[in-house]
């Protein structure tokens, strides 16, 4: 483990991955219903194409991009338009989303949708038919795929790096990824380096993905100027300024985006999602995602259509334990706890973990002793100390100006290693809140 | 089912506050045996009443309920205890594990609001208000049941007992008539006189490292203070201005118990490790000055809480350098 590149501070939860790691990837079986809102990216919600009553088939676009940072959404089963109304999202808020009934005789073959050879593509023009398919990142931000790789004109990227880190504990649908498509990452990568116009890459992968490792290496082609580099098992490996610290030993500066310093990270299941988009004109409509934790009865790695219902998923793996007693969208470290069994899986959802109550036991809030394990474990160098200090008393100003309170990622370093159990990165989300409300009142 | 919702992150370590101070508790009790074993059942009253005094304190002023059970206030006690020589009065011990928790941590706020070693406080106020107590180190009794010295002796009264006292390394080898350099290796394993926790340099050095190996306890300070206090002890011996060797500055006195336990009390040492270098580098200083030109035999305790007062400027100072930054003060960066 020791001498393998990473970066410094970071934290080691439990891994956990083996729980999921081992197990093929199936395909879902489609729901009655599916649910899919118009903003699951960054950026511009969607705007809607159909309208209730409307026959959509698999595949079929049901609503475009609304501006350059945004993302058009597909229908990911035939069937037809039941409303277009607000829905739970993940995220906790009520999103306008379309609700779609899925036709229970369709033998949901995909609509064909005619894309070029993307060898036949200009550079420029690959990033719009990455765009048509409705891509973004899904490493978990969500970013529009084609707007990344648009990078501005004056920022020119000299290096492509594919995170296969999956730093977060639990999951493992980018290790599945890379076992089961190894091909289409190859695939996706030669896209993005072309619409890039570079030719230099490199997958990071954790090293405690041995066998994606080797498969990678094994599938590498030979001409491509590629290398697969095994890093330390640590979170967050897998963030943008981590990955490229430990890849090239740039610093990204602060404020700036990757590009800044040449840079470019994508997730490997982007890639590979690429691949299909252009080989089998497949938009982005479904995905490998870990439905996983102790809290659920049977783990495994799924293919599921995005706008499934969180119900849905709990029912087809076998249902919740007793002991179950927290579902979370995404990982343990930066996830999303849900309150709403009806919430729709995203294309940015990664994994689905319901944790046993005693993997998610809590212990009561304590007074800072001051003890600065979390500086020690801020991979970008804050003071999660005082910033927690100046967070309690609202005093933003100060949580912006004095504590760089806007280089924070909300991580989850600094809570997870606090023995005293303080809320930190919960109180710098709601410090970053509440100064957005204040700004805009 | 009863689903939680609660933020991210939704797995924590197993670390604890708690669990940290109890630790700390447990590695003191090899240097608390071996103060039992060198000077008898006073050792143990003398930790019981400075306990005592502390525990009554945080019971009655502090203001958290259930703050007895976190261990601070025990710690806080016995570290007290075992500055304190062996046949020191129970009262005196007791005043002044209570004053050390009043005036030196619940006065703040209570736990983590503290600027000055609550310990180090209570003893500091004794060593103000009964100079003679403390400084009295009563010759090793021949029997290990027997009391040392006058522990219960009566509040305000002189002492009813005349005890033989002995010197201590540091006290002999300042004021003595004729100084004598005690071997580093009887002070490294502790045949000498000095207060219950200032006798074995070894054991604490188990006990530190223990902490330090359970990652309850951040080495660069003991180490920094070690080094400062050899280099600069060793700089002033090589030019004749001290009769202290290097070594013998080390193991004696209040140094290792102050450099393992009290310099490095969480709530009180710099956050940075940049700055526990600075705070160490500052108390080995302080100690060897003191020691040489002071007019105390002693002076781990003044050095560590003068340092403790400079700490929110040591912290200042020591500010991480931001990631993406050179580490000066930033602009509004990017946009």
């Amino acid at each position: 483990m020791k001498g393998l590149l990473s970066f410094k501070h970071g934290v080691h939860p439990p891994e956990n991955k083996d729980i999921t790691a081992g197990i093929a990837s199936r395909r879902f079986p489609f729901p009655k219903e599916i649910i899919l809102p118009l903003s699951q990216h960054i950026g511009v919600p969607a705007r809607a194409l159909v309208k209730p009553g409307d026959r959509v088939e698999r595949g079929d676009v049901i609503a475009e991009a609304a501006g350059f940072v945004s993302s058009a959404v597909h229908a990911s089963a035939a069937g037809t338009v039941k409303s277009i109304e607000l829905w739970p999202h993940p995220n906790g808020s009520m999103v306008p989303s379309i609700r779609i009934t899925v036709d229970p005789n369709s033998t949901q073959m995909r609509r064909p949708r005619i894309v070029p050879r993307w060898e036949d593509v200009k550079a420029e023009d690959l990033s719009k038919e990455i765009g048509r398919a409705g891509i973004v990142g899904l490493g978990g931000a969500a970013f529009p795929s084609h707007v990344k790789l648009t990078p501005p004109k004056d920022q020119p990227i000299d290096i492509l790096l594919m995170n296969g880190c999956e730093c977060e504990p639990y999951l493992t649908s980018d290790h599945r990824t890379m076992l089961e498509q190894p091909e289409n990452v190859y695939e996706g990568i030669r896209i993005a380096l072309k619409a890039l116009g570079i030719t230099r890459a490199v997958i990071g992968i954790e090293a405690n993905k041995p066998d994606a490792i080797e498969i990678m290496q094994k599938m590498a082609p030979d001409d491509l100027d590629i290398t697969i580099q095994p890093l330390q098992v640590k979170y967050p490996q897998g963030a943008e300024k981590m990955l490229i610290k430990a890849v090239t030993g740039r610093e990204v500066p602060s404020g700036a985006l990757p590009s800044a310093i040449g840079a470019l990270v994508q997730n490997v299941a982007t890639a590979a999602n690429v691949a299909t988009a252009f080989e089998t004109g497949q938009p982005l409509i479904e995905r490998i995602i870990t439905i996983t934790g102790r809290g659920i009865r049977k783990p495994g790695n799924w293919v599921i259509p995005f706008g499934t219902k969180l119900r849905d998923v709990i029912e087809h793996c076998g249902g919740l334990t007793d002991d179950a007693a927290e579902i979370v969208f995404g990982g343990p470290m930066m996830g999303q706890g849900q309150a709403n069994l009806d919430v729709p899986i995203l294309k940015a959802t990664g994994g689905i973990l319901v944790l046993s109550k005693d993997e998610c036991k809590r212990q009561d809030i304590m007074p800072c002793i001051r003890c600065g394990k979390c500086l020690d474990a801020c991979p970008v160098f804050l003071n999660p100390q005082l910033m927690g200090a100046l967070a309690k008393a609202e005093r933003y100003e100060e949580l912006e100006s004095e504590a760089n309170l806007k280089d924070c990622m909300l991580c989850g370093c600094c809570s997870f290693v606090c023995p005293s159990n303080i809320p930190l990165s919960q109180l710098f989300a709601m410090s970053r809140t509440q100064m957005r409300r204040l700004a805009t009142s | 089912m009863n689903v939680k919702i609660t933020a991210s992150p939704h797995v924590r370590s197993a670390d604890s506050t708690v669990k940290i101070m109890w630790s700390v508790v447990i590695s003191l009790i090899p240097v608390m045996a071996a103060s039992i074993y060198f000077f008898g059942p006073s050792a143990i009253l003398v930790l019981l009443a400075s306990s005592a005094g502390c525990l009554l304190t945080e019971r009655l002023f502090g203001s958290r309920p259930g703050s007895l059970a976190d261990g601070s206030a025990i710690i806080t006690g016995l570290l007290l205890g075992l500055t304190l020589p062996p046949g020191f009065p129970l009262w005196m011990a007791f005043l002044g594990g209570g004053f050390g928790m009043a005036f030196g941590k619940i006065i703040y706020g209570g736990l983590g609001q503290n600027i000055f070693n609550p310990a180090l406080v209570g003893r500091a106020f004794l060593q103000a208000a009964f100079p003679v107590a403390i400084t009295t180190w009563p010759a090793k009794s021949q029997n290990w049941w027997t009391l040392q010295g006058d522990n219960f002796a009566l509040p305000f009264m002189s002492p009813v007992v005349d005890t033989a006292t002995s010197a201590t390394p540091l006290g002999n080898m300042k004021f003595g008539d004729d100084p004598v350099i005690t071997p580093v290796l009887d002070l490294f394993l502790g045949t000498t006189g000095g207060s219950l926790g200032e006798t074995s340099a070894l054991l604490i050095l188990i006990g530190g490292l223990y902490l330090a190996w359970r990652g309850h306890l951040n080495w660069h300070i003991p180490l920094s203070i070690f080094v400062s206090t050899f280099v600069v002890s060793g700089l002033f011996f090589a030019l004749g201005i001290s009769q202290f060797p290097p070594l013998f500055m080390l193991f004696s006195g209040g140094m290792m118990l102050g450099a393992f336990y009290m310099a490095t009390d969480m709530v009180t040492s710099p956050i940075t490790n940049r700055g526990c270098w600075l705070f160490g580098f500052g108390i080995g200083f302080l100690v060897v000055v003191i020691r040489i030109w002071g007019g105390l035999p002693e002076g781990v305790m003044y050095a560590i809480l003068l340092m403790n007062a400079l700490v929110p400027f040591i912290n200042r100072a020591t500010q991480p350098r931001l990631f993406g930054t050179s580490g000066k003060k930033k602009k509004e960066a990017g946009s």
